[in-house]
């Protein structure tokens, strides 16, 4: 299958290891990945900060970029929910029909990395392996804007070596929620205390979760205490394989 | 102009280019007949610190008794059997009581209208043998008699059978709240005692 | 000068009652986190309720659907709100109430002090409604020389601790029962001195307390959960019996209660009477609820009176997103699952309404520049959305009153940058290249400006990779 990878501006720019993941493991499984280089952020910041104005050139360039391939796929949770459930409503609500149309198809052709797997490819053992103590947090937009539900625990649950331990309070927020986590800094560090509060309570070495967005707020908090949790995509996970390098850069 | 017009005018400027709804889907379980499962309510009721006494309607007045002691003050809706109440203990038929001996009385034994066996509920509709709401809220103890053709499935079948035109009362155990650290607690400001009697071979 | 009428949609007015914040909700939040015990307190509280409520919620098989049946009933409800007020106030008056119409909280208060002075009585015992906190009725109250009582025991220890409610449903949930028995001693007259901090003991104390009152006082203001325009019936759902003395005792009862609350028809209330109990105490049923349709002779209050308050809530109307906030229920299910309410309490949010519901209702009652860091006051989690019993959206309400409120303009500039480099592939890859080679501020995120330094504070700043994602893959 050709799949178009939208890699998002963040995994792009500061997290390329999640992006890369994904092209080789869906290389691995024997698809073709390509990646159109005209594409460069959904727009999510701008429209959840209230700047959907702003946003409309970048959904446009979205629905150009995306528009001719069949299956889109993206290693976050909240770059797929921002495509499904906010691209189509940008365009409508300044007033370009058309437009919201053709979002609404792009839309309908996106999945996240574990929907696509799970529900388009058909695999759960994506034949990985991952010799590590892995806990893993769902986060908010998998969970309850795309509503991926276990499939990605699914595809962990079949990692050889890998150790999946359940985190306690998985589906509460880490607390970064995009510009909250600057405009509510103390709110968003409260609720940051608490996700490794329970992070730590596992006994993990690995952190797991769909989103870079979120790795990047736990990851930052648990290496500003030196707490000797990594935080990793399951992209990179289900990537690694005995013989191929465990992490792929 | 009223404030009537006020606010009226206020909403239609608002409502307008407003859809109009579509139909309300009522998909969930509605108001078919169904059998009720006494033991369901039984257990509902225990649950919230109601107690349950199951007994033929012949028992009726022995369990009352049971339940009330002697030499106590009860008050009694006007319409209430009174084959229902025991002999040692000082009826007080409410004739237009002043609350003050209400309020001062140890119990107070009523029927009721309704009850649903799912969220453990029995409802009082202040007909002749429930009497005025105030009877049953002042005394500390509340026993409350239910003929099981009284009793329905849930809280739609409750609804179809009960007349909006009366002042209506549902009760859920005795008086409670969680107010203290979102924890039930038993006992306030209503009877903090409740008896439920299910006569079970009906009236 | 634009053309305005009478007619048109307004917002809540200043200077009267409790909608708008007093300082914005950062710093307020900032204070409640600092407070080790308020933290423990809603911790141990949310997460009770949280637990209980999964329970009950998950016996109904048909929970979901019963979702479905309330949001559409509010939907209708509020398509055909005019034609419900009317036939309201028509069954109501046909069975001998009395009906008031309050365009705004400054009405709503006179109207409810000239019934009390008109009854020549001095005190009234309050049920607790939000509706009353919102225009502070209290305060209306007394200043016109008329002391409320509220008699719902977390009101009264707010009441007597000279507190702020902090939660929709529990307004004490800020107080453990260590504080509440301090509180009773402090300000309870003629409480046990050797009260314990056993719950159903300080239960008995506000029974002890509170049981002359109802028995002497001739007036009860009440708020109201349904109000049912088929047949004029109105509804108090509550717990501690409270409500039914006061819908029962006194000779007088005032009822004040928002135009949103009207449902269509009798029926309606099997879906509502199933969602809210579970959704809010997470009891299959709550203890006792009170139905009472105007005047019944020989039982309970002969003078009856109704007051629609609109007071906002024409304006929320008029908003085709947030217009939904009017179907909440008040059953306070998106305070007790929102992360950000359980850090920091109801009082952060300013309002009487806090948590989710009230970061949609507040800004939108008042005008969002009033109340304008309350829609930002949310991660945006969706928790409350899925905990909502009427499927109220509150996440995208939430978005929707971000691009109406007051933007700063330093974060204007920012946003439109970045949207304008985004749009730009090539300055795209220069902004991350130059990113990359201007790391001047270390991990810990030194000189950095505002809001970015927030960040910092408790976060390390990522480390650059070696090479963007679209380097490597041009170059592989």
């Amino acid at each position: 299958m050709r799949i178009a990878l939208f890699a998002t501006c963040l995994a792009d720019t500061l997290f390329p290891r999640a992006a890369i993941a994904t092209v080789r493991l869906l290389e691995r499984l024997g698809h073709e990945v390509v990646f159109p280089a005209e594409q460069t952020c959904c727009g999510q910041m701008h429209v959840n900060t209230g700047y959907a104005r702003d946003a409309v050139p970048l959904v446009r360039r979205h629905v150009r970029t995306f528009g001719p391939y069949d299956v889109v796929v993206t290693p976050s949770g909240s770059c797929a929910g921002s495509v499904r459930h906010q691209h189509a409503d940008v365009a409508a609500a300044a007033g370009d029909d058309r437009l919201a149309a053709r979002a609404a198809a792009v839309a309908g052709r996106t999945y996240e990395l574990s929907e696509l797997l799970v529900d388009v490819l058909g695999v759960e053992d994506v034949g990985a392996y991952y010799p590590h103590r892995v806990t893993y947090h769902p986060t908010c937009h998998s969970l309850r804007v795309l509503r991926v539900g276990d499939r990605p625990v699914r595809l962990l649950r079949q990692v050889r070596g890998l150790d999946l331990v359940p985190l306690p309070a998985a589906e509460q927020c880490c607390g970064f929620g995009g510009t909250f986590a600057v405009k509510n800094a103390d709110v968003s560090t409260a609720m940051l205390a608490d996700k490794m509060r329970h992070v730590l309570s596992t006994g993990a070495d690995v952190c797991a979760a769909a989103d870079a967005s979120c790795l990047m707020h736990i990851g930052g908090g648990l290496t500003r205490l030196r707490a000797g949790v990594r935080t990793v995509h399951i992209a990179e996970i289900l990537a690694a394989t005995e013989t191929g390098r465990e992490a792929p850069a | 102009m009223t404030s009537r017009d006020v606010i009226l005018g206020r909403i239609r400027e608002a409502l307008r280019g407003y859809p109009a709804a579509g139909a309300v889907p009522r998909d969930y379980r509605g108001s078919d007949d169904e059998p009720a499962d006494m033991d369901l309510l039984a257990g509902r009721l225990a649950d919230y610190r109601a107690h349950v006494h199951r007994t033929a309607t012949i028992g009726i007045a022995a369990t009352i008794a049971r339940i009330l002691g002697d030499g106590r003050v009860v008050v009694a809706p006007p319409g209430l059997p009174l084959a229902w109440l025991p002999s040692r203990v000082e009826v007080l038929i409410d004739d237009g009581l002043p609350d003050e001996r209400i309020a001062a009385a140890d119990a107070v034994v009523t029927a009721a209208a309704v009850a649903v066996a799912e969220t453990g509920t029995i409802v009082l509709d202040a007909s002749a043998d429930q009497g005025r709401r105030v009877l049953s809220l002042l005394p500390d103890l509340h026993v409350c008699v239910l003929r099981p053709e009284q009793v329905v499935p849930r809280v739609p079948q409750a609804i179809a059978r009960l007349d909006p035109r009366r002042p209506l009362t549902w009760i859920s155990g005795p008086s409670a709240t969680s107010d203290i650290e979102l924890n039930r607690v038993e006992g306030v400001h209503g009877p903090r005692n409740l008896h439920v009697i299910i006569a079970e071979d009906g009236s | 000068m634009t053309r305005t009428f009478l007619g048109m949609p307004a917002t809540a007015p200043r200077g009267v009652g409790h909608l708008r914040e007093g300082e914005p909700f950062p710093a307020a939040a900032r204070r409640a986190l600092g407070d080790p015990q308020l933290r423990r307190n809603l911790g141990h509280a949310t997460t009770t309720i949280r637990a209980k409520s999964g329970r009950v919620i998950g016996e109904l098989p048909d929970w979901q659907q019963l979702r479905d049946a309330g949001s559409a009933l509010k939907a209708d409800t509020m398509a055909r709100l005019p034609e419900l007020l009317e036939q309201l106030e028509s069954a109501v008056t046909a069975a001998g109430g009395t009906v008031h119409w309050a365009a705004d909280a400054t009405e709503a208060n006179r109207i409810v002090t000239g019934l009390v002075r008109a009854t020549g009585e001095q005190r009234v015992t309050k049920v607790k409604s939000m509706a009353t906190q919102e225009i502070g009725l209290n305060e209306a109250l007394a200043a016109a020389g008329i002391e409320p009582v509220e008699t719902d025991l977390a009101e009264l220890i707010v009441q007597l601790g000279a507190d702020r409610p902090s939660h929709i449903l529990v307004p004490a949930i800020h107080r453990n029962r260590a504080e509440i028995r301090e509180i009773f001693l402090r300000a309870m007259p003629g409480v046990d001195p050797a009260l314990s901090d056993e719950p159903a003991a300080l239960a008995g104390a506000a029974r002890a307390y509170l049981r002359e009152t109802f028995l002497r006082t001739k007036v009860a203001v009440s708020g109201a959960n349904f109000a049912v325009a088929e047949t004029g019936t109105l509804a108090v759902v509550e717990s501690e019996g409270n409500g039914r003395m006061c819908l029962t005792l006194p000779e007088t009862l005032i009822t004040v209660m928002g135009i949103e609350k009207v449902v269509p028809s009798w029926r309606d209330l099997e879906v509502f009477l199933q969602l809210l109990p579970r959704a809010s105490t997470g009891e299959r049923m709550n203890p006792y609820t009170s139905m009472w349709t105007g005047v019944t002779p020989g039982d309970g209050p002969q003078q009856v009176h109704l007051v629609l308050l609109d007071n906002g809530r024409s304006a929320v109307l008029a908003d085709e997103v947030g217009r939904q906030a009017l179907h909440c229920i008040r059953c306070s299910a998106c305070l007790n699952v929102c992360p950000v309410y359980e850090r920091t309490g109801g009082h952060a949010y300013g309002s009487v309404y806090p948590g989710p519901i009230g970061a949609v209702l507040s800004p939108q009652l008042t005008g969002v520049a009033d109340n304008a860091s309350l829609p930002y006051a949310s991660s945006l989690c969706g928790a409350c959305f899925d905990a909502c019993p009427v499927k109220i959206d509150i996440p995208s309400i939430l978005v929707h009153l971000r691009g109406r409120a007051p933007h700063p303009r330093a974060e204007a500039a920012a946003m439109a940058a970045a949207a304008y480099v985004m749009d730009r592939p090539r300055l795209y890859a220069a902004a991350q290249r130059a990113a990359r080679l201007g790391r001047l501020t270390g991990r810990r995120g030194r000189g950095l400006p505002p809001p970015l330094s927030g960040w910092a504070a408790s976060r390390d700043v990522p480390e650059p990779p070696p090479a963007t994602f679209r380097e490597w893959w041009a170059r592989r």
